[in-house]
């Protein structure tokens, strides 16, 4: 048990409508170990960003269990919430999400001023992750400023910067052309086997599928494969 | 993080703009509007001080109890060398002594057959040895004919009255009433100019005199009823004053009911109420301000709140906590509250300051000249102003933030993320 990361059990997730609860997710069970670079596959709609937000720590599960790095996501206080996701989490969506009026340099440093650490350190850490994903060159733009492709880098940059155990990465190519897409994939393997962090996508995107080792697919709130290529 | 909220701020002018130009006018009115209601009063307080009650006021204890009724018969007999000390002690204020008594004006033919006849409430104060009553009672703006009396006998009347009883300049007429022993007193006046004093009671037949000749005529040589004391700064702070009148008091107020007693001005005339009232109005307008323009900037951050859950949503995802970012955007206000309270005060500064020294003049807009009222408002300008407009500019755009920060909590935090879909 000591290399999982992620432990779902017999977890389901309702969300209140108009017209009685909706079932976003269905007696969910899976874990994730550690070093995993897996995707949870399937159509708009069938549950992945809710999966991922309660995997996240920024939504919770209606019934069942969610462990993250062994804490029971249902029972955290906002404050060990925030603490998990400040120190073990990182995040990449969609659409970049950067904050516009802030530098590449400074929206990647944001996540290391929740953390006690000195400007040195900050610094060392920033320029590390921005040479991972090829941005020094980029460091006092503003997101405005850059590609889809370069924001992207930007975001994962910012993901990776605190080195956390786990990223949750939603749909992170849905806004990119293939160039792009690959150029970000392999970058995000690169990371996961260097750094050995664990990274869970979610997508539809066969290019994205392609490079996944674990494919889990979901419809309607329901697991219906959960398959692991060999290496 | 500071810098980083600070940077945060100045990049984006949608977050700072608009609340620091609503701050900044608000404040900059606030300043406008109390200095002109502190100078209004300040004038007020003048108007009576010069007219009525001095900054302070010696009167006899027997005096003070009648007060109203002015019973110069229960005045001070001589008391000149008791003057001459306080004089010395109290060197911050001018003083003058002044004597009000009611007479009968009578006009008579060559034979002394009474030709007319008017009541009169005579108004003795220093005319000949300076001119600090003259300006006091604004003789110079007021006089309507004829000159300042310059000798004993000459005196100014009320123009109505003089109408009335159809004068002359020139005319010299027989004063009656009673001397402050209670016998019966009479004096030869002649009428030199007349006066509009523009305060009712005065007009309907009061008459000017010179101190001396109203003690000679009332038979009080060296006394009076009122000694009056102006201050020469001309800044009236009540606190103050109570502190001195208290100190004065216990020096040299005894069971004796001649002995002197010192009003402050705000004992006197319900003015210690006025005072109180104009305190009690900056209060409730600071409150007034600080709710009008927190509605306005609440519903600002509202809007560019809605702009900004995106940012808060990926805040969230990188661990901060909601207390935090709220926390956060607390700062950002205050940052903007002080930068546009600071404008706010340059500008009402400089939208007062030249009424401070030109002042307005009313009597333009159809207001003549009276005894009692000044005809130009000046704005008065004051670090207590100053003070009392900086802070609800702060306050206001702490409230407006507070309440539109509460946004963040009534949203879910996978809903607030929501937003980062669209
Ligand atoms: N806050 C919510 N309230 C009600 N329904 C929701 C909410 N969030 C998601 N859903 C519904 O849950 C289902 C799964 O949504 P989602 O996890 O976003 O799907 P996906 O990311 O796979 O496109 C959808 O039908 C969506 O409408
Ligand atoms: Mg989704």
């Amino acid at each position: 048990m000591e290399d999982k990361l992620v432990v779902i059990s017999k977890m389901s997730k309702a969300f209140p409508t108009g017209e009685g609860d909706f079932l976003a997710l269905k007696n969910i069970n899976l874990s994730f170990a550690k070093g995993e670079f897996s995707g949870i596959v399937g159509p708009s709609g069938s549950g992945k960003t809710t999966m991922l937000n309660i995997i996240g720590s920024l939504d919770s599960q209606t019934e069942g269990e969610v462990k993250v790095m062994g804490y029971e996501i249902k029972e955290l206080s906002s404050k060990q919430a925030a603490d998990l996701r400040s120190r073990h989490l990182g995040f990449i969506f969609q659409t970049y999400n950067l904050l516009p009026v802030y530098t590449v340099y400074e929206n990647v440093e944001f996540p290391l001023l929740l953390l006690s650490m000195s400007k040195e350190e900050r610094h060392k850490a920033v320029m590390q992750a921005l040479e991972w994903l090829g941005l020094t060159d980029k460091i006092k733009s503003r997101p405005a400023q850059l590609s889809g492709g370069q924001c992207q880098r930007v975001a994962i940059a910012r993901a990776m910067v605190k080195q956390p155990g786990l990223v949750l990465a939603d749909e992170p190519t849905a806004n990119l052309d293939t160039e792009n897409s690959l150029h970000i994939l392999d970058m995000m393997k690169k990371l996961n086997q260097e750094l050995g962090t664990s990274f869970i996508f979610s997508t539809h995107d066969q290019k994205v599928i392609d490079y996944l080792r674990r494919v889990i697919r979901l419809v309607d709130g329901e697991v219906v494969s959960d398959d692991t290529k060999a290496r | 993080m500071f810098d980083f909220i600070l940077k945060g701020i100045f990049r984006d002018r949608s977050r700072f703009l608009f609340p620091i130009i609503i701050i900044s006018a608000g404040v900059s009115l606030m300043v406008f509007f109390l200095s002109f209601m502190d100078g209004y009063i300040e004038s007020m307080i003048r108007q009576n001080a010069r007219f009525e009650t001095g900054h302070v006021k010696i009167v006899t204890k027997a005096y003070n109890e009648l007060i109203s009724q002015k019973p110069y018969d229960l005045g001070f007999l001589d008391n000149q060398e008791e003057l001459d000390v306080w004089k010395t002690e109290y060197p911050q204020f001018d003083w003058a002594e002044r004597i009000t008594f009611g007479a009968i004006l009578d006009k008579a033919d060559s034979l002394g057959n009474s030709l007319s006849q008017g009541q009169v409430m005579g108004f003795a104060l220093d005319l000949i040895g300076g001119d600090l009553e003259i300006r006091n009672l604004r003789l110079k703006e007021t006089m309507a004919k004829g000159r300042l009396p310059l000798a004993p006998g000459e005196i100014l009347l009320s123009d109505r009255t003089f109408e009335a009883m159809q004068l002359q300049l020139g005319d010299s007429l027989m004063l009656l009433g009673s001397t402050a022993d209670g016998s019966m007193a009479f004096a030869q006046v002649v009428i030199i100019g007349t006066v509009v004093f523009g305060y009712e009671a005065l007009d309907r037949g009061g008459i000017i005199m010179d101190l001396e000749d109203a003690r000679s005529f009332l038979d009080m040589p060296g006394g009076s009823a009122e000694v009056l004391g102006f201050l020469r700064s001309d800044s009236y702070n009540d606190k103050e004053i109570k502190k001195l009148t208290t100190a004065f008091n216990d020096k040299y107020s005894t069971e004796d009911e001649y002995s002197p007693l010192m009003l402050s001005l705000s004992d006197q005339n319900g003015l210690g109420y006025i005072l109180w009232i104009t305190d009690f109005t900056f209060l409730m307008m600071s409150l007034v301000f600080i709710l009008i323009l927190g509605i306005v900037l609440w519903n600002s951050g509202l809007m560019s709140g809605i702009r900004r859950y995106g940012e808060f949503g990926i805040r969230l995802a990188i661990g901060e906590e909601k207390k935090h970012i709220y926390r956060s955007l607390i700062l950002e206000s205050l940052c903007i509250g002080t930068i546009g309270s600071l404008i706010g005060l340059l500008l009402g500064f400089i939208f007062s300051y030249p009424l401070s020294i030109w002042g307005l003049d009313m009597s333009q807009y159809g207001k003549t000249s009276t005894m009692v009222f000044e005809n130009v408002i000046r704005t008065k300008l004051s670090i207590g102003i100053f003070i009392t407009s900086f802070i609800p500019g702060i306050c206001a755009s702490l409230l407006g933030t507070a309440l539109a920060g509460t946004a963040i909590y009534k949203r879910q935090t996978s809903q607030l993320f929501k937003e980062l879909e669209q």
